[in-house]
């Protein structure tokens, strides 16, 4: 038996954390609601979670009693204010096990993202050089680095994926040369689930002396994530996609570029002098959080990782696996329907029904309160490669449960039969 | 609600759609995308004296996107220029509109009066007007290379 699957809490060890999805479901208002008059069956989690009661409670607390100006003046409440903002720093590194200095705080994966291939990768890329990256990329680690690219004169390569949607590491490895000043990729495909071997890819690059900037959107929320382990240099996640407010989300950046690289933006918190003729920046994170920060979007995302440590994140994970499971073998016995990715991958499924367009399997859906992703998925090459205009996808989280399942699966069958 | 947006007509026109491909002769094209769920329609539009010879698309997408585009095709083809237009307005108020005029049902046929429930879905009216933007816009371009109101003879270098 899979270990991951025994009971959550081992009998007789105190303070051991447990897990129920009806527990966890209980504290998310949103997931009581009813759409087109039926009970909500949110399976859209890898677009954007719902937030737990402590998220919501932690946003509302802050603006109550500790709103005020982040490491600007001395008033008191200024300094609470700092202080919430940066004991938030110290927990987003935690849940990435990184130290707090290497932590930038972003508006979410895009964000962070495009500070990198503007602050690095044009400092990094000259004329002829390469980026790779892979055909799983979501638009937003794709056309960032396209972009540097045109602007620098370097080349893009896109290392492709097999037929059961795994990532070609023998073509990664064949693409990787000494031309390759950055290797991005995806820690887990939003379309796929395909979990992508990072480490392995950062020995590759390491070969070239190539950096490793890694799409972090699908993992945390998911896999337990450890940036010194992986080894990589950039790392980025959003809260939302972890159960935290939109908006706001994290950049790892390995210790030695912290203070290294030229931010991407400029104004106030970020400079040490300014006078036209000459301007220091600070060092540190603040460095690339120039601007007054997302304060609240800062308490939310501690309050999220707080939540992800409140339950058992193994079992939590067996649970959303034996979903998956439970998906990918219901739709096994529906007439034309198809799932694309790997079948070991995260709890995402991306579904495909013949001569059944995924907007109109959508449409279906939601009918039935069924709440999942229509269309590219802002992966048009992944699109391309797969063969298909678009796919309709269920993403799972720990609050979803085998009823969902039957009801997702039984509204399938019935866009099956509508189309027929 | 669904059945009623999802009508048999409708599913007939999507796996069966009229006036659909390429034409050998046209006077305009134009292409229509939707970037949020890649479908793509191309529509051509002939001209002749009188009008609208014949209006053609071709294209994948969604059930509703490829049955409004061939009940467009039907509705158009054989009109003025000016029914055209009145139409295509009738219809984009009758299905996107926030308060649809009350006699846009009546300006439309019973095909495309069938595709109101369209606004009930506010994800999927793009897909329903996916064709009909296009459409302007070839008719657009149709009129500009016949420097003006249908004339028949336009559009050498785009025919074919």
């Amino acid at each position: 038996m899979n270990p991951a699957r025994q009971p959550s809490t081992a009998p007789g060890s105190p303070g051991a954390l447990a897990f129920d999805p009806q527990t966890i479901r209980a504290q998310f208002p949103m997931l009581g609601a009813t759409m087109n008059g039926k009970p909500l069956v949110y399976l859209d989690n890898a677009a954007t979670t719902q937030r737990p009661r402590a998220v919501i409670d932690s946003v509302v607390e802050h603006w109550s009693s500790s709103n005020g100006p982040v490491s600007r003046g001395v008033h008191a409440l200024g300094s609470l204010a700092t202080e919430k903002y940066e004991s938030a720093r110290t927990a987003a590194a935690a849940l990435l096990n990184a130290e707090p200095e290497t932590i930038v705080f972003t508006k979410g994966v895009t964000d962070g993202l495009n500070l990198v291939a503007r602050s690095f990768g044009d400092e990094l890329l000259g004329e002829g050089d390469e980026v790779v990256v892979t055909e799983l990329e979501h638009h937003s680690n794709f056309l960032p680095w396209r972009q540097a690219c045109l602007r620098r004169g370097a080349v893009l390569r896109v290392a492709p994926i097999t037929d059961t949607g795994e990532l070609d590491m023998d073509a990664l490895r064949a693409m990787v040369n000494e031309r390759t000043r950055i290797v991005a990729v995806t820690h887990v495909s939003n379309v796929l689930g395909t979990v992508v071997p990072v480490s392995e890819i950062v020995s590759i690059a390491r070969g070239v002396g190539a950096a490793v900037v890694v799409d972090g959107a699908q993992a945390p929320g998911h896999l337990p994530v450890d940036v010194q382990r992986l080894g990589c240099d950039f790392y980025a996640t959003s809260a939302h996609k972890m159960f935290g407010p939109a908006g706001v989300g994290t950049l790892f950046m390995a210790p030695q570029w912290v203070d290294r690289l030229e931010p991407a933006q400029f104004g106030g918190g970020m400079v040490e002098l300014a006078s036209a003729e000459e301007s220091t920046w600070i060092t540190g994170p603040h460095r690339f959080e120039a601007g007054t920060p997302n304060t609240e979007g800062a308490v939310g995302l501690a309050a999220a990782v707080a939540f992800l440590g409140s339950f058992d994140r193994a079992a939590a994970r067996a649970h959303e696996h034996a979903l998956r499971d439970a998906i990918v073998a219901g739709l096994g016995e529906i007439p034309k329907a198809r799932v694309y990715g790997p079948a070991d991958g995260a709890p995402i499924v991306s579904i495909g029904l013949e001569g059944v367009h995924a907007h109109d399997l959508a449409t279906v859906l939601d009918a039935e309160g069924v709440a999942v992703r229509a269309g590219h998925m802002c992966c048009q090459p992944l699109m391309r490669r797969l063969g298909v205009p678009a796919l309709t996808r269920a993403s799972i989280a720990p609050y979803n449960t085998h009823a969902e399942v039957e009801a997702l699966l039984g509204a399938v069958r019935r866009a099956g039969q509508l189309f027929a | 609600m669904l059945e009623s947006l999802y009508q048999q007509i409708l599913l007939d026109h999507s796996r069966h759609p009229c006036h659909h491909g390429r034409p050998e002769r046209f006077d305009a094209e134009a292409e229509g995308h939707n970037p949020i769920c890649g479908d793509k329609v191309r529509v051509f539009v002939t001209l002749n004296d009188d009008g609208i010879e014949e209006v053609r698309f071709e294209g994948a997408g969604c059930a509703i996107s490829q049955a409004s585009a061939s009940m467009m095709t039907n509705a158009l083809s054989g009109l003025s220029i000016e029914e055209a237009t009145a139409v295509r307005a009738a219809f984009l108020d009758l299905v996107a509109a926030a308060e649809p005029d009350k006699t846009s049902g009546e300006r439309v046929n019973e095909e495309l009066r069938s595709m109101a429930e369209v606004r009930r879905f506010p994800a999927r009216v793009k897909c329903a007007t996916l064709a009909w933007h296009a459409l302007a816009r070839a008719l657009g371009e149709a009129l500009k290379g016949s420097g003006g109101p249908p004339s028949g003879a336009v559009g050498g270098e785009k025919t074919g």
